[in-house]
């Protein structure tokens, strides 16, 4: 990278919401050397910076962490790169996203993992892989956990497909359990969804779609909630959770103090089935847009603790592969720069989420369920990473505009409250709004 | 994405009471004997990417019987055996000069998709398990000719309803003019989730609930292929809902059996029933005719 770097930023004037801190109010934080090196009351950090940030009217917060997010590499550079996909990161104030493996290849080995954090990727925020739980994703055999780990990989998961098989989701939560490795569940009985493009509901029924049923989701969820109780130290990770039915399962999980955390998307807090319209394929995606009582019972979730963390699921596609039949185009849509605009105006001011809890969704609840050390939180030593967002401003979200190869959102025109100003990786800034 | 060009068919659920009876209207001054060339110079491009008897043949005698040309494209033997995608065959169809778009398909929303990226009507003749908007008008046509009017009427839609673009429409239509349906079927063809479709649907599991009072009884074809992966045996469904001469009976005297086509017989009605007095199958074929010409001129005719 050609950019100047900054050796220490001083940013003053904001107000600081560091949820895993316990703070929520003006302070001024210095950065330097990469690191958080002072966080002080308004006005009492003394000595100089070489770069002032006036952050007045602004919150400051930890960086974000996105859980779930496909930048398409290897092999689906059309779609979207690790330069263009951690671009968009920026631009919507997240400063570590952590990949998904369903690339051509799978990510299964050592080599892709750092092949993927390889500074020619030219990645302008951190980037963490998540690595196949089994090879090529295929469900069968198990992958070199322990190895993907020490290279790098924070999670394993077969995400775009779940692991169906009891016998090998029990051994790879028995193997993650000695690694103290998260496994990622894409939880769908696939057995119940061949062929179906949407929520099963009046919506389907009207439409004439094949659709999957809320308990595809949940009757995983169960099993796997069944298992982590089952098996001493495991960790599971319930993948964008989208039904009613799922999080009892995971609020089970917690209250028997299993090691169950879950991520939500904000399209699943925002949108229903019935939004697909007239089969508008921004609006499929995989687990689909559900019901209101779904919706509800999420917003609920996000409120009282049961979520972990707000996480994107990040999926570009190629106007070719939308611009088709409903029920073949592909699954999912784009969402990084959209998710904070969206938590902003949907949970903050619509469902009066206090923003202290968004933030704690979008920064320490993340960086917990990875472990990712360093981060989720700005006490001095930690990593530099930091958003900077106006919760009160106003603007409109274009598609055409945006930093991500794809334009598959839903949002396309939407009006939001609440924007990203900066997003600093590492003490440099790696996104400013104009 | 644009809205669909004027004249566009794209279903029954939007189309509003008075848009379906000027339909209807139109359809019974349409006569395929007497030939009335509205449409003459006009081409209309028959696009099927799934078998059709009936709908095809009667669209393509509508159009000719109105003057247009016509021109068959179907998936097999076209540039769609290569892969070419659906809207890049509408491009080229409109490249080539359609004035507008006959469309069956096997997935729900093609015809949609098509409405929205090109500037010429297109008219669904079937999308996947979605509507069938030229059968539910033709099956109007044929209701009124028997019953004068609409009001106060009572249709049992028997066998497999949630598989039936044909049951959708047909829903969609007749409860706009407030006739009362009741839903007739297991609930492998019938789930509970289909009562929300239209207002006024009722359920029933039993076949003589349903026929009693009823002035329609609407069969619909049991399609084999789809009893495989479910868990209903075929003698159970024959013993419990085919429609039998006896049960025939437990409709009002008057009652009208109709059936969109293929029948089965000896499947979900037996030959008796469907060649008897009250059928009146292969009148609504023939109603076909009139009735696409009516959707083909309000497509592209100049007069209303």
């Amino acid at each position: 990278m050609t950019r100047q770097e900054t050796k220490s930023l001083l940013i003053k004037g904001g107000h600081l919401i560091d949820p895993a801190a316990k703070i929520n109010a003006p302070m001024d934080v210095l950065l330097r050397d990469g690191r958080v090196a002072e966080v002080a009351l308004p006005n009492k950090i003394r000595g100089t910076a070489d770069e002032k940030f006036d952050a007045r009217g602004l919150i400051v917060a930890p960086g974000f962490i996105d859980l779930h997010v496909h930048l398409r590499e290897p092999g689906q550079s059309y779609k979207e790169t690790i330069a263009t996909g951690t671009a968009a990161a920026a631009a919507g104030g997240f400063t570590s996203v952590c990949t998904m493996p369903n690339t051509a290849p799978v990510v299964d080995t050592t080599e892709w993992v750092a092949w993927l954090r390889s500074p020619e990727r030219e990645a302008i925020v951190n980037v963490f892989p998540i690595a196949a739980a089994t090879r090529a994703s295929r469900g069968a055999t198990l992958t070199d956990f322990s190895a993907l780990q020490r290279a790098g990989a924070v999670a394993v998961t077969d995400d775009g497909k779940p692991i169906l098989d009891d016998d090998i989701m029990r051994m790879a939560l028995r193997l993650g359990a000695e690694l103290n490795l998260p496994v990622v569940q894409h939880a769908e009985d696939t057995r119940l969804t061949e062929n179906c493009s949407m929520h099963e509901g009046p919506t389907s029924f009207r439409l004439g779609l094949r659709a999957m049923p809320a308990a595809a989701e949940s009757a995983i969820v169960d099993r796997d909630v069944n298992l982590a109780q089952q098996i001493r130290d495991s960790r599971l990770h319930v993948a964008h959770l989208s039904t009613s039915d799922a999080l009892k399962a995971v609020r089970r999980g917690k209250r028997a103090k299993a090691r169950v955390t879950c991520e939500v998307t904000p399209h699943h807090f925002t949108l229903l089935d019935e939004d697909v319209g007239e089969y508008n394929t921004n609006f499929k995606m995989n687990p689909p847009l559900r019901s209101a009582t779904d919706r509800e019972a999420i917003l609920v979730a996000l409120a009282d603790g049961t979520v972990d963390a707000i996480a994107t699921d990040h999926a570009p596609h190629a106007a070719h592969e939308k611009q088709v039949e409903f029920d073949r185009a592909a699954f999912g849509i784009t969402g990084l720069e959209t998710a904070l605009a969206l938590a902003v105006t949907k949970l903050l001011r619509e469902h009066k989420i206090p923003l202290t809890r968004i933030v704690e969704l979008f920064t320490s609840g993340p960086a917990k369920v990875f472990d990712l050390r360093g981060r989720g939180s700005l006490t001095r030593g930690n990593f530099a990473d930091v958003t900077i967002f106006d919760p009160r401003k106003r603007w409109t979200f274009e598609a055409s505009k945006s930093r991500s190869m794809s334009r598959n959102t839903p949002f396309d025109g939407w009006q939001f409250t609440g924007k990203v100003v900066a997003t600093i990786v590492g003490g440099r800034i790696a996104y400013r709004a104009d | 994405m644009n809205k669909p060009a004027r004249g566009s068919l794209l279903g029954i659920e939007h189309l509003d009471a008075k848009d379906i009876l000027g339909l209807l209207k139109l359809a019974r001054r349409m006569n395929p004997q007497k030939a009335r060339p509205l449409l003459r110079g006009k081409r209309i491009v028959l696009l099927f990417y799934e078998a059709s008897t009936r709908t095809r043949s009667s669209f393509e005698l509508a159009a000719k019987s109105l003057g247009a040309m016509t021109t068959l494209v179907q998936s097999s033997g076209s540039s769609i055996e290569k892969g070419e995608s659906l809207l890049d065959t509408g491009y080229t169809l409109r490249a080539v000069g359609a004035d507008a778009i006959v469309i069956r398909h096997p997935s729900a929303g093609a015809p949609h998709l098509m409405a929205q990226h090109l500037d010429i009507p297109v008219i669904n003749a079937g999308d996947g398990m979605h509507e069938h908007p030229s059968q539910a008008l033709l099956d109007a046509f044929t209701i009124l000719k028997y019953k004068k009017s609409f009001k106060g009427l009572q249709v049992a839609i028997i066998g497999d309803i949630v598989h039936s673009r044909v049951a959708r429409s047909a829903c969609h239509l007749l409860t706009r003019f407030g006739v009362k349906i009741v839903l007739c079927g297991p609930p492998e063809f019938v789930p509970e989730v289909a009562a929300t479709l239209a207002p006024g649907l009722r359920i029933t599991r039993h076949i003589e609930d349903a026929l009693r009072g009823t002035d329609v009884i609407m069969l619909l074809r049991v399609q084999k292929e789809r009893l495989a992966g479910q868990k209903i045996r075929l003698q159970d469904y024959i013993a419990k809902y085919q429609m039998t001469a006896a049960r025939v009976k437990l409709a009002k005297r008057d009652a009208i059996v109709m059936h969109p086509g293929p029948i089965i017989r000896g499947l979900e009605l037996t030959a008796e029933v469907a060649d008897s007095p009250q059928s009146v199958i292969v009148d609504e074929v023939h109603n076909g005719v009139p009735t696409r010409m009516a959707i083909l001129v309000r497509a592209l005719g100049r007069a209303k």
